[in-house]
């Protein structure tokens, strides 16, 4: 792996490995540090009915792959690990790699966002013995057995709608007394016998971690503060997303939810560093979106290539050449 | 692809390989609609590679072998443990990069 690159994209979900693809056919080599989602969101999905040129729907680990095939194809070079740290004050940007140091000229982040959670002790105890943000993942260990999701929005009703082919009975914990999800998903819950909500309710805490498993939950009505205790075996959140972008806090312009902000295309408020996807998009978020910004980032980093100053390139340039007619 | 040093487990031969084995082995549980667990499969695979004959590296398919998963609580995947002399030393639920899973494995070596 060189350690300097023209062009380096943090992330490999749809945009990610879209600036990759365009990047590599414009003979950037570009280089993709997968992270530790790799393929990102679109992992824990099963069929994807909404990416154009599908028609009968594709699975969502499928589709990454053929996205990353179709990138390393034209020479995009995809490599395992998580970006420890960034330094974006001066160029090129100093990247930490798995405990290895790296620079490029250009960076295009892609991180996405991930899933939130309640912020319960007991729940990131419980993570893996009952409590779940992957319904594809772990409802098969839920077969006949009551469960609860916990949200309001697509995804929630996406996942307990999914969950009945398992759980003998799914309940839906809501905050509020209406729901943001989509009509669709909304009459496709509400038509499921094996849905019931939990409305104006917050969960309190997750039983039991003196056992090690899912018990329960204990609820907390917002309107008449009163307790009452939920037995379910799983609790599968689905509350949302954050973005991912601790690494770059203090150094790119954010807005007050953490998502970059862009203008100009993908172009943050440094100079060669271009974000694309759910990182700079809490709007849309959608595979295909993300892979349109995606390519977006890759030609504004091109372009931003071809005409930023190369004082220092080519001074560097230079002495070579002039070793070279020394030879 | 997959390295020809994982081993497969199964509920059939858990006990012999895994429980009665005297050297520490660790145990993927996975299954083939799991994402996370295609995510983690490489690094697993790395794993029996860098081990090979310290640490026996093996996957277990809960799909197949549901009383293994049983057995052992198996609520979310891809679920890793590590066994040493019949105990489960260690547990780790969700993705993990190979950094963090080596170090858990050397304490074991």
């Amino acid at each position: 792996m060189s350690p300097h690159r023209n062009v380096t994209i943090i992330g490999s979900g749809p945009a990610g490995l879209t600036a990759a693809l365009y990047a590599a056919r414009a003979n950037l080599k570009p280089l993709v540090i997968e992270g530790i989602e790799a393929g990102g969101q679109l992992m824990l999905t099963t069929m994807v009915e909404n990416f154009p040129g599908f028609r009968e729907g594709i699975m969502g680990p499928d589709l990454m792959g053929d996205m990353r095939a179709q990138a390393e194809r034209f020479g995009a070079e995809i490599i395992q690990g998580n970006v420890t740290s960034a330094d974006l004050s001066r160029r090129p940007f100093k990247l930490e790699v798995n405990d290895k140091l790296m620079y490029t000229e250009t960076l295009i982040i892609a991180t996405g966002a991930s899933a939130r959670l309640l912020g319960l002790p007991a729940e990131r105890k419980l993570l893996g013995h009952g409590v779940s943000t992957c319904a594809t993942c772990d409802g098969f260990f839920f077969r006949g057995k009551p469960i609860a999701v916990v949200g309001g929005g697509d995804s929630a009703l996406e996942e307990a709608t999914f969950l009945t082919k398992f759980a003998s009975k799914v309940t839906v914990i809501h905050r509020r007394d209406t729901l943001r999800a989509s009509k669709i998903m909304q009459d496709k819950a509400f038509e499921n016998e094996k849905i019931d909500f939990a409305w104006n309710c917050e969960v309190e805490d997750i039983l039991d971690t003196s056992k090690g498993h899912v018990t329960g939950i204990l609820l907390r009505d917002t309107i008449s503060g009163e307790r009452t205790e939920l037995p379910v075996d799983g609790v599968f959140v689905a509350i949302g997303h954050t973005p991912n972008t601790g690494l770059f806090k203090g150094q790119l312009e954010m807005d007050h939810n953490g998502y970059i902000v862009t203008g100009k295309g993908t172009c943050t408020n440094i100079p060669g560093v271009f974000a694309c996807g759910d990182v700079q998009d809490h709007i849309y978020r959608q595979a295909i979106t993300a892979a349109g910004t995606g390519c977006m980032a890759a030609i504004d980093a091109e372009r931003w290539l071809e005409h930023v100053p190369r004082d220092v390139e080519e001074e560097a340039t230079g002495t070579e050449r002039g070793v070279r007619g020394k030879g | 692809m997959a390295s020809e040093k994982i081993q497969i487990f199964t509920d059939g031969n858990f006990d012999q390989t895994v429980v009665k084995a005297e050297k520490p082995v660790l145990v993927d549980f996975w299954a083939e609609w799991c994402g996370p667990c295609r995510r983690l499969a490489p690094t697993v695979d790395a794993l029996a590679n860098d081990y090979d004959g310290k640490v026996t590296v093996g996957k277990l398919n809960v799909d197949e072998n549901p009383g293994t998963s049983a057995r052992f609580s198996i609520r979310g995947i891809p679920t890793i443990l590590i066994f040493k002399g019949g105990e489960i030393v260690e547990s780790i639920v969700g993705l993990a990069d190979k950094d963090q899973l080596k170090l858990l494995i050397d304490k074991h070596v």
